[in-house]
């Protein structure tokens, strides 16, 4: 493999003597296993190597992107970069300043994942499938098994040069089930920070999923329309992601007159128990980092204090162009892309509202649980959850099909009239924002409470 | 490349070599002022063998470690599926039109200018809209070599075009947008331009609507946001070989409306999906899906179809550079004879949906979709009368296209995969705020 240690020194000199000018470059070579089943066999398994750079660089207020899988010629590349910000800048650059910063930051894990013998994966993944295989009904099954190693170098014409490594396994298990007319499915998400030991050992957590998509069979639809909706600690963290995160990201705001007016700081948005933070600080966690791709030090960022919008997350220039402080959030998804303002580690901080006492006063509502997928435009959201149940006279009832439920943002924040006490973070899934996907990010959140929420239906 | 598959060859009984790569110049606009101009080049090579009758696979952008990449490819040998294909020997190739060298000439300045004009118009007509643009211009070099003798190789060069704008009053937000693609160069923003104004002009006004079945028109942008994933899912080999398809024993059968046909079609002359091949070397063909609504065809790459007995259709893929799969080429549907206009004029009350969004989360292989109206427009006596927000509509795709009034003669492309015309559906269930 290509030392890319030796590489990043070259590329730290080649971005030197430019003046004034702006001008940062990553490099970066990872390591990756995949492993799918589709059905009772293994279908494909892989090893990849991957190697790439790129030199980014902003001249009066415009940017220049060079993106690279050749190492060779780097000068040229720098030229390149320069060549095309010269052709879109015509105003002042601004960036907020930030301490240049020289630091190897190593993985925090002594096994590489991506070193783990396939026969070892292998076996897990045999043992997973055979309990999807053991569930009545069952008509296929879907594994995807993926892990990672990489290491990141970050230079810029300021001085600073960091090199961090990380290391990142996800798996999805899927069960599909038919009665011969009907087709049900329901997945299982997971994730971590390359510690294989977290997904091993979830025969039970991998048999409740498998019978729950044989209920799903006779379970009925819900009826469409406005609910009490009580959310589980997964789905009220991909709430707080889409309905919330994207909207507090300042790319979207920044340039943005009308939506600066929505996302004034000290606007109220909810109630005042309601608290949201995002956090690369938190350690071990799969948007965990210690510095972010502009090399600015990870921050615990409040977003809402106390109901109150009191922060957003910033890459250097949108905190320099809303003169607020940078707070660690560029993020980009590989070396193809240049970093983008993303979340981290997002969540709603913990009340002190038991589940059973949320629901007990709900006459008829649903409880919806579990991630499947969901999608924001900023002021509307749309989620979806892989398992539901209609609340009944305070009480759970039938298992219903998997619902989708959609809202406005901004009246669905303020709905939210009960924080339960047992915050979770989920590990599994992962974002997409433009055609960056999937950033690796965790969101939690404890059992909340949505009231007037909006559910699809017959 | 040939080093490669000498390498392999001698620790495998076949193997194959496939190399691709690009480079990407998008130039970008941001909050109505170009902001980013990028070069993007990338190459990767990919290494599959077949080793004591099971495939391994590797992939590298390391071009000159190839020992690492074969050791690699040997390592996961051990586990992969037994290989039930055959590489293909030397085939000969349809002629496939999908290289136009101007799109290499046209020049950064040409690029920010068509971008400023898009900008500038769409401005002219809304002047508060706050607009991201972005135009694109690419060329792909692929090449395939396998122990068999069979090789290929072939350019594509892909232009795109595209704007979306956000109109925000208030906690009201609009969104709208269009892109357009081609193997030519566009040149012309106005198609663009006048598509986005036309959006905004129809949702200049707010409409509500009632929670109940309502008649429904899609628009081909609506066809591909709502109603295209769950086809293609079934449509897949992969999922009718597993048993997963609805339609996957209904071959020959009517399950759609009569006047519905749809074909998988890698061979449209300039278009950015085209190849002369698929990604296994396959010859590129027109497969029909759908024909007056009986289930015609499924797609098809060397594994699947060798365990399905039946053949390639040409479809294999390489996604994100790994093992092929099947995978929908260019989705077509053919167009009908009835006006968007008429279409409209025929509805006393009703919903046009130009975008769903969050259609795609529900349980796909079963055909249900459920997502809210991101864009889409209330009818009242055949007139659209405006903009319908807080709405989501659930259906399912298999009902839908069971009995369809009408399809419209507006057939387009929505971006580079989905061609489609307009679809009127006699009833979908609408649950609003209002």
């Amino acid at each position: 493999m290509i030392h890319i240690e030796a590489v990043g020194r070259q590329l730290a000199e080649a971005i030197k003597g430019y003046g004034n000018d702006y001008i940062e470059a990553h490099l970066e070579q990872s390591q990756t296993s995949h492993i799918t089943y589709r059905g009772r066999e293994l279908e494909s398994v892989s090893q990849t190597t991957t190697s790439g750079g790129n030199v980014r660089a902003l001249v009066r207020g415009g940017w220049g992107f060079v993106s690279f899988n050749n190492l060779d010629e780097l000068p040229a590349k720098v030229e390149l970069a320069l060549k095309q910000a010269r052709f879109v800048g015509n105003e002042e650059s601004k960036l907020a300043p930030v301490e240049p910063v020289v630091d190897i930051v190593p993985s925090e894990m002594d096994r590489n994942p991506v070193n783990i013998p396939l026969a070892e994966k292998k076996k897990l993944l045999d043992e997973y499938n055979a309990i999807i295989w053991n569930t009545p009904k069952i008509q296929t099954s879907i594994i995807s098994y993926g892990d990672s190693h990489k290491k990141c170098i970050f230079t810029n014409s300021l001085g600073s040069y960091i090199e961090q490594e990380r290391a990142d396994i996800n798996l999805r298990l899927t069960a599909i089930v038919t009665d011969g007319t009907e087709v049900q499915q329901v997945g299982l998400s997971l994730g971590s920070r390359g510690d294989f030991s977290l997904i091993q050992g979830l025969h039970q957590q991998v048999e409740q999923m498998s019978q729950r998509a044989v209920e799903l069979l006779s379970a009925p639809q819900v009826k469409g329309g406005e609910y009490t909706v009580v959310l589980d600690p997964v789905l009220a963290g991909v709430f707080v992601h889409e309905a919330f995160g994207h909207l507090s990201e300042a790319d979207f705001v920044y340039e943005n007159d009308r939506l600066r007016e929505i996302m004034v700081l000290g606007r109220k948005f909810g109630s005042a128990e309601l608290n949201i933070v995002d956090s690369a600080a938190i350690p071990g966690l799969r948007g965990s980092y210690k510095y972010d791709d502009e090399g600015v030090p990870a921050t615990k960022t409040y977003l809402i204090q106390e109901g109150k919008l009191v922060g957003r997350l910033h890459s250097r220039e949108t905190a320099a162009r809303m003169k607020e402080k940078p707070t660690g959030n560029a993020r980009a998804i590989n070396y193809r892309y240049p970093p983008i303002v993303r979340m981290t580690n997002t969540y709603i901080e913990p009340g002190s509202i038991s589940f059973e006492d949320m629901i007990s006063d709900i006459e008829e509502g649903v409880y919806a649980k579990n991630w499947y997928g969901g999608m924001t435009s900023m002021e509307m959201f749309t989620f979806s959850a892989g398992e539901a149940y209609m609340i009944r006279h305070g009480k759970l009832a039938e298992t219903l099909r998997p619902v989708v439920l959609t809202g406005n943002v901004f009246a669905t924040l303020n709905n939210i009239d009960a924080i339960g006490s047992d915050l979770e973070m989920n590990q599994g899934g992962g974002c997409g924002k433009g055609a960056q996907v999937p950033l690796s990010v965790s969101n939690g959140s404890p059992h909340i409470r949505i009231r007037h929420c909006l559910v699809g239906g017959r | 490349m040939e080093d490669i598959l000498t390498q392999a060859k001698k620790v495998a009984e076949e193997a194959e070599v496939f190399m691709v790569s690009s480079e990407e110049i998008p130039v970008q606009f941001e909050a109505n002022r170009l902001k980013h101009i990028q070069s993007k080049q990338s190459r990767s090579l990919a290494l599959r063998i077949v080793r004591q009758g099971k495939v391994g696979y590797s992939a590298t952008t390391e071009l000159g470690d190839s020992q690492r990449l074969v050791n690699n490819a040997v390592e996961t040998a051990q586990f992969g599926m037994l290989a039930k294909f055959e590489f293909p020997s030397p085939a000969s190739y349809p002629l496939v039109e999908v290289f136009d060298s101007n799109v290499e000439s046209v020049s950064i300045e040409e690029m920010i200018k068509l971008g400023e004009e898009l900008v500038a118009v769409v401005r002219g007509h809304t002047p508060e809209i706050v607009c991201e643009a972005a135009i694109t211009k690419s060329i792909t070099s692929a090449r395939i070599i396998n122990s068999r003798g069979g090789q290929a190789n072939y350019r594509i060069s892909t232009f795109s075009l595209g704007i979306e704008g956000s109109l925000i009053r208030d906690t009201d937000m609009l969104f709208v947008g269009e892109t357009q693609f081609s193997c030519h160069p566009i040149l012309e923003s106005k198609a663009v331009s006048e598509t986005v104004i036309q959006q905004l002009e129809l949702a200049k006004n707010r409409a509500s609507v009632p929670s109940q079945l309502l008649p429904v028109v899609f628009t081909p942008y609506g066809v591909a946001s709502a109603l295209i994933s769950p086809l293609m899912v079934a449509f897949n080999g992969k999922t009718v070989l597993e048993g997963a398809s609805p339609i996957g024993n209904r071959i020959g059968q009517h399950v759609f409306d009569k006047k519905l046909r749809i074909w998988d079609d890698p061979t449209i002359a300039y278009r950015p999906r085209s190849r002369p091949c698929d990604d296994e070397g396959i010859p590129s063909q027109c497969t029909p899906l759908i024909e007056q609504g009986v289930v015609a065809n499924f797609i098809y790459d060397l594994q699947t179809a060798a365990l399905a007995h039946t053949r390639s259709t040409g479809n294999g893929s390489r996604g994100r550079g790994g093992l092929p799969a099947p995978s929908h080429s260019a989705f077509v549907i053919a167009p009908g004879g009835t006006s968007f206009d008429e279409m409209v004029g025929d509805m006393k009350e009703g919903l046009i949906i130009e975008q769903l969004m969050g259609a795609e989360q529900g349980n796909i292989l079963g055909g249900d979709f459920s997502g809210n109206v991101l864009l889409g427009y209330k009818v009242e006596s055949g007139k659209i009368v405006g903009r319908v927000k807080d709405t989501m509509v659930s259906g399912n795709v298999y009902q839908i296209l069971k009995q369809i009034t009408a399809i419209g003669s507006d057939a387009r492309w929505v971006g580079s995969f989905v061609k489609s015309p307009s679809l009127y559906c006699p009833s979908l269930s609408v649950a609003s705020k209002g």
